[in-house]
């Protein structure tokens, strides 16, 4: 029988492969909790699933597309902007749920012991669910206007991937900040909010001002969006150097935000 | 390698405290403090929950923990459960320790019981295979499988108690960790757990126990650890521990007597609180007698309030001489009567707490004065000791047949 030795917390705290892998069960769990609650006592049900993202995507066809006559290169302003927001759902998503998970949880935290970093993982299930419900909708778009983005969308776990790092890297470190400061979870939803406009997500990169352009490319999203938009629709691919940066970017960040999480791991109980 | 359940040394716990409410928990605040004192850094004030405990567990033991409010029992729990991280000190454990912290911790509302089934028993360090195993058991154990599929916001408050018990109680990890958690469920439930408690210690399993009843402790504990204001003062026999932990309320009610140790701002001070009638009979009017000083530098007037606790320390009644319009004039030393009718306590013994107070408490006399009520039914019939087991406090009730 193996035995378990607990000492003061040093500076470095890695997680332990091997608690979180025997602590598996919990994170099924959650993931199972969170989709039943969101469709249980619910009159439509499942089908805001569908109608959220469609609803996000006329809106910004009615306001980009119709009324600032803004380009989108030869796709249909509708799913033009559903696959941008196919992405930055995915994006937005993690990061609003992680972040606000381990307070909503405070009464298990400062009960019962379990790697914490499960909390703010778990709700990556119930993402991924939406995820592929509401990409199951864009294929079913891209055969009603007839369009093929080709071998590129081979790729798209890929930017899926990236966007898990990212992601979850500002989640977790989001996630254990609210647990010291609750201002977090005042900062965090206007900052994505700001985010939303200033990637192009609803309009593409061609409207954007030639002496403007590299502000844009500053930020990793947009670099992930031109991903995104060239496995769903065929769109120019991104720059190499984009693509590698991004590469870089995610790592960072995600080990970046793991370290944050697990510093603070073990005086959560104490501060919640 | 060791061979004991639990292993502790030198095991710290240190907690730290902003004085002059200067910490924070918004960065804003943080933030603009540093930029106003930049050169005075925060002055905490460190506070011991637990102060150098030692001590070794076998296998196969139900331990008892006991020790006065904020002995650092729970506190202690914590480390042993790995919830909070020890301050200093090591911890060495022979197995996985599930805990058993409060009751229902876990649970969702929405979820149907067998849900809340599978999920708890996750949290408490179950697999899934495991779970399966015991989930016939478990659901045998608390009584409620014809409510499997119903959401537990419907559930009563025992089916509740007796399903988040059952999942703890067929935890099969190598260490038990309780929280007064005992106490729920009605008689018959409460019996059915202390009887599996045992059976789990007998299994050569650990049990780690912490309570303020006394009862229990003897009834379910081989050993027990005494706590005193974070220190560990005795580890031994359950008599052992239990006659320390009753001398420390002796002590701490001859301390009290003491009228500069009390809490309160101390301008001030009951001279004298007792009980007119030491011993009572359940229905009898309660007789506190009380003296206080007078202070002529105490603005305005006074009024006094008594709290009458029960065995465990629950609170019974509170009699605020505010809600009768009594106040008392500090100029000159007073003497007061308080009359408690128609409180219809039931048989046991009952500690009095008495207070000044204007704004803020100027005196708080905890266990000044105690009172045995003797084992009389009040009632007209004679019947099963199960009529009258339910329930804080009797009363004075009547039944008609209206048709």
């Amino acid at each position: 029988m193996s035995r378990t030795i607990i000492r003061p917390p040093g500076r470095l705290n890695l997680p332990s492969l091997r608690e979180l892998w025997e602590a598996r069960e919990i994170f099924y769990r959650f993931g199972q909790r969170d989709i039943l609650l969101r469709y249980r006592q619910t009159a439509v049900g499942v089908a805001w699933v569908f109608i959220q993202p469609l609803v996000s995507a006329g809106v910004f066809t009615i306001v980009f597309g119709g009324i600032a006559q803004l380009p989108s290169g030869g796709v249909p302003y509708f799913v033009f902007s559903f696959a941008g927001l196919l992405g930055w759902n995915l994006f937005n998503s993690i990061i609003s749920r992680s972040a606000g998970s381990l307070v909503g949880n405070a009464a298990l935290v400062s009960k019962v012991f379990f790697p914490r970093i499960i909390v703010p993982l778990s709700g990556l299930v119930a993402v991924l669910l939406d995820f592929a419900i509401a990409f199951g909708l864009f294929v079913v778009l891209l055969f009603v206007f007839g369009i093929n983005p080709g071998w590129p969308i081979l790729l798209l776990p890929v930017w899926m991937l990236l966007t898990l790092l990212l992601s979850v890297g500002i989640g977790v470190a989001a996630a254990a900040g609210t647990v010291r400061y609750r201002d977090v979870s005042y900062f965090l939803p206007w900052t994505l909010q700001i985010l939303l406009y200033a990637t192009p997500i609803a309009y593409s990169l061609e409207a954007v001002p030639a002496n403007l352009l590299w502000l844009f490319n500053l930020n990793p999203l947009t670099w992930l969006l031109e991903g995104y938009r060239w496995s769903l629709l065929g769109q120019t691919a991104p720059e190499l150097w984009q693509v590698g940066a991004l590469v870089v970017a995610a790592l960072i960040v995600f080990f970046g935000g793991v370290a944050i999480f697990q510093r603070m791991e073990r005086s959560f109980a104490d501060l919640i | 390698m060791r061979d004991s359940a639990i292993s502790v040394e030198g095991l710290w716990k240190t907690y730290r405290i902003a004085v002059n409410g200067e910490e924070t928990n918004r960065i804003t605040e943080a933030v603009l403090n540093r930029i106003r004192h930049p050169l005075t850094r925060i002055h905490y004030e460190k506070f011991d929950a637990l102060k150098d405990i030692n001590f070794d567990i076998p296998w196969g033991e139900a331990v008892g923990i006991v020790g006065r409010n904020g002995a650092g029992k729970s506190t202690l729990l914590k480390l042993l459960t790995r919830v909070a991280a020890p301050t200093k000190g090591v911890i060495d454990l022979g197995g996985r320790v599930g805990s058993l912290l409060e009751v229902g911790t876990g649970f969702h509302p929405e979820l149907t019981g067998r849900e809340n089934i599978y999920l708890n028993g996750s949290l408490l360090g179950m697999n899934r295979k495991e779970i399966k195993r015991r989930f016939d058991e478990i659901v045998d154990f608390s009584g409620v499988e014809k409510f499997l599929d119903t959401p537990v916001k419907r559930y009563s408050s025992g089916m509740y108690v007796r399903l988040a018990f059952s999942v703890a109680a067929h935890l099969e990890t190598e260490i038990l960790a309780i929280d007064e958690v005992l106490a729920v469920g009605d008689a018959e439930f409460q019996r059915k757990s202390l009887q599996k408690m045992r059976d789990v210690a007998r299994d050569g399993r650990t049990v780690l126990y912490v309570s303020h009843q006394v009862a229990t402790v003897t009834a379910l504990c081989t050993s027990a650890i005494f706590l005193d204001r974070g220190e560990l003062a005795y580890h031994g026999t359950v008599e052992g521990a239990l006659s320390r932990y009753r001398d420390t309320f002796e002590k701490f009610q001859t301390d009290q007597r003491e009228a500069s140790r009390r809490p309160g701002n101390g301008a001030l001070r009951f001279t004298r609180v007792a009980v007119a009638d030491q011993t009572m009979d359940p229905d009898d009017d309660k007789v506190i007698e009380f003296n206080v000083g007078a202070n002529p530098d105490v603005v305005g007037s006074y009024f006094v309030s008594c709290h009458i606790n029960d065995a465990n320390g629950s609170v019974v009644v509170q009699c605020d001489s505010r809600l009768t319009g009594n106040w008392f004039d500090p100029t000159r030393e007073q003497a007061g009567t308080l009359r408690i009718k128609s409180l219809w306590l039931k048989p046991g013994r009952y500690t009095v707490d008495m207070f000044v107070c204007q704004s803020g408490i100027l005196d708080a006399w905890e266990g000044a004065d105690a009172f045995e009520v003797l084992p009389s039914p009040p009632y007209p019939e004679v019947t099963s000791d199960e009529a009258m087991s339910h329930g804080m406090v009797l009363s004075d009730f009547s039944y008609e047949a209206t048709s």
